[in-house]
């Protein structure tokens, strides 16, 4: 698409000629996944897992669309029509097992694809825009899966509802009036039952409308790579089809198979029990915690533990949102020119302690607010902003980064060795 | 737009003419139809809004004269738990003992109850952390260290006038309105 040496689309008979005339749909897919987007031919397999996201997004609305045929959305009827579902709908306890997991496969792989974006400084220009609409996706994944755990109207969908929707009534002034129109009620309710599954269902649309966006964004400038440097010359590249439908249809074959082990060997493991009890307003479970991954994210909440001008509470509530706005500022926050994390040392070392500092809060999300987990969970969350705010800034500013690779080329045909070392210390003559 | 074809038209009139009609027809029309639109969204947004049967349940009557001093039962009031308590004369000492600079939302218990009932501490059972139920209400469930209620989910401790003492809820569990119908009989809402 972006480089002039991309292949032509042509069309192969007479039918597809009067049809690249009309609606030159086939002509769009070429060059978007077929043999006209030259890609570079050094990815490694961190480059897989956009394409498993789109494969997970695909498998959540098939099977959620199948799930909505056999579930009722009222208080009264949700918990019992899961459990119709799960036993006596054909092959529904399936259907239910892969909706469930494949939504935290959804975000084990949009971590993946995220942190993989964060070491390869994929979000730096010219691709900001993409980076800034990827992190759009994951602010609806994120209402979209919380929406989706309140529909079994068991005890932890019922308490997160109310716990995440409590979270608004933290603003001043209108923070009331606002979680009363959330849930149209005082507490969640049938109101609320019934719009989140209203949501749940158009969600996942409008992020297969802003993943649309992803790509087209993507592809003005054409894929990252490993290096960082910028495809120069036509050897930088390979077409998409067949070098990375192949190497994308191996990822899509482990992604499957980790799946199927997980929904046929261990389908509640990532779930909390509390969620087959029903709902129930007047007794809270001894210990709310979310879905996995939003743990991170609870762990920040849960941090402020001292009123200080604002209460608490609102503290939280601004950290937890500020800690994925922040990215939005990324672009702008690491101002150094290299982009890939291989060719700056300093930087590798803060990104494999912030990869172990989210971990940590991810940790800490999960455990009951208790000493130490509170301390721990205040030290990881300063330590967090600290890496983009302070850290990542200083870094760029100060770091001699290694030599680069005059181009892609040349760091893969020189050979493996080669191709990770540096320039300047060239380790042997090439064969 | 209109606007801009017609200044490059050399058989209109001349630019520096001031305000037009076509001007005046423009502003009028865009904001007719501003107003119109933001009359639509009204309903597509209060509609969220709770609903008349949810509003119709937010007052209820409670019988107190079953609930012994010591004592405290959960009822519902607008699909929240609601907390009656029937305070012991050391449970009032305790409460109306403490200095009101101590307390992080200052209030006395004669605030927190109606004159003359300071026994019967009326309160919402959400904590004002994040809306988890408090213990306390039952008998034999923790009541923390102030003797009040304590919140499970992230450690908030309510003294025996359902005051925040210690964890993370910002306020006092919330007095609803209420009033007293007669002398066992008290109406929520």
């Amino acid at each position: 698409m972006s480089f002039p040496w991309a292949e032509e689309y042509r069309p192969s008979n007479g039918f597809m000629r009067w049809m690249d005339d009309r609606l030159p749909l086939p002509r769009l897919v070429f060059n978007a996944v077929g043999g006209g987007y030259p890609v570079p031919r050094n990815l490694n397999h961190f480059w897989n897992f956009g394409v498993l996201a789109g494969v997970a997004l695909t498998i959540q609305i098939i099977t959620g669309i199948i799930l909505a045929m056999h579930y009722a959305p009222a208080a009264t009827m949700a918990f019992d029509s899961v459990e119709h579902i799960m036993r006596n709908v054909n092959q529904g306890w399936l259907l239910r097992y892969a909706h469930s997991n494949g939504a935290s496969f959804f975000f084990i792989v949009t971590y993946i694809h995220i942190f993989r974006g964060l070491y390869y400084g994929s979000y730096k220009a010219p691709r900001e825009m993409v980076w800034l609409l990827g992190l759009v996706i994951f602010l609806l994944m994120m209402a979209t899966a919380f929406m989706g755990y309140v529909l079994p109207w068991g005890q932890m969908s019922f308490w997160g509802a109310q716990v995440i929707t409590g979270l608004f009534a933290a603003i001043p002034l209108v923070g009331e009036p606002i979680q009363q129109w959330l849930l149209g009620g005082f507490a969640p309710d049938n109101a609320a039952l019934n719009r989140f599954f209203s949501l749940h269902y158009l969600l996942p649309f409008v992020i297969a409308g802003v993943i649309i966006l992803h790509i087209w964004a993507l592809h003005i400038p054409g894929s990252g790579n490993p290096t960082g440097v910028d495809v120069k010359t036509p050897q930088d590249t390979v077409p998409f089809h067949p070098y990375y439908t192949a190497k994308d249809g191996f990822g899509v074959g482990i992604f499957l198979i980790a799946l199927a082990l997980l929904m046929f060997f261990a389908p509640n493991l990532l779930g909390h029990p509390d969620n087959y009890i029903p709902a129930n307003p007047l007794s809270t479970p001894t210990h709310i915690t979310p879905e996995w991954y939003f743990w991170p994210f609870y762990a920040i909440l849960r941090a402020f533990t001292v009123d200080f001008i604002l209460p608490a509470k609102l503290w939280g509530v601004i950290a937890m949102f500020a800690s994925i706005l922040l990215l939005f500022f990324l672009p702008w926050l690491d101002k150094s020119p290299v982009r890939s994390g291989s060719y700056r040392p300093l930087f590798r070392m803060f990104f494999v302690i912030l990869l172990f500092d989210v971990f940590i809060l991810g940790w800490m999300g999960g455990l009951p607010a208790e000493e130490p987990f509170v301390m721990i969970s205040q030290t990881a969350t300063i330590y967090y902003f600290a890496h983009f705010l302070i850290i990542l800034p200083l870094v760029s500013a100060i770091e001699r980064p290694l030599p680069l690779p005059r181009s892609i080329s040349e760091s893969v045909l020189h050979g493996e060795k080669a191709e990770a070392a540096p320039l300047g210390v060239q380790p042997a003559p090439a064969e | 737009m209109a606007t801009a074809q017609h200044t490059d038209n050399t058989i209109g009139a001349a630019p520096d003419e001031g305000v037009r009609r076509r001007d005046f027809i423009n502003i009028a029309a865009v904001s007719f139809a501003g107003v119109g639109s933001v009359a639509v969204l009204y309903p597509l947004i209060n509609q969220m809004n709770p609903s008349a049967d949810v509003l119709a349940l937010s007052s209820i009557e409670v019988d107190l004269s079953a609930i012994e001093p010591g004592q405290a039962i959960k009822t519902i009031f607008r699909k929240q738990p609601l907390f009656v308590r029937h305070l012991t004369p050391q449970e009032i000492q305790a409460a109306n003992t403490v200095p009101i600079s101590e307390l992080r939302d200052p209030q006395t218990l004669a605030e927190r109850t109606k004159e003359g009932k300071a026994q019967w501490l009326i309160t919402m059972g959400v904590c004002t952390h994040l809306g988890c139920v408090p213990l306390g209400a039952a008998e034999g469930e923790n009541r923390g260290e102030y003797g009040g209620y304590f919140c499970p989910c992230h450690g908030s401790h309510y003294d025996t006038a359902a005051r925040i003492r210690k964890g993370p809820a910002p306020t006092n569990l919330e007095v609803p309105e209420y009033a007293f119908a007669s002398d066992t009989v008290v109406q929520i809402g």
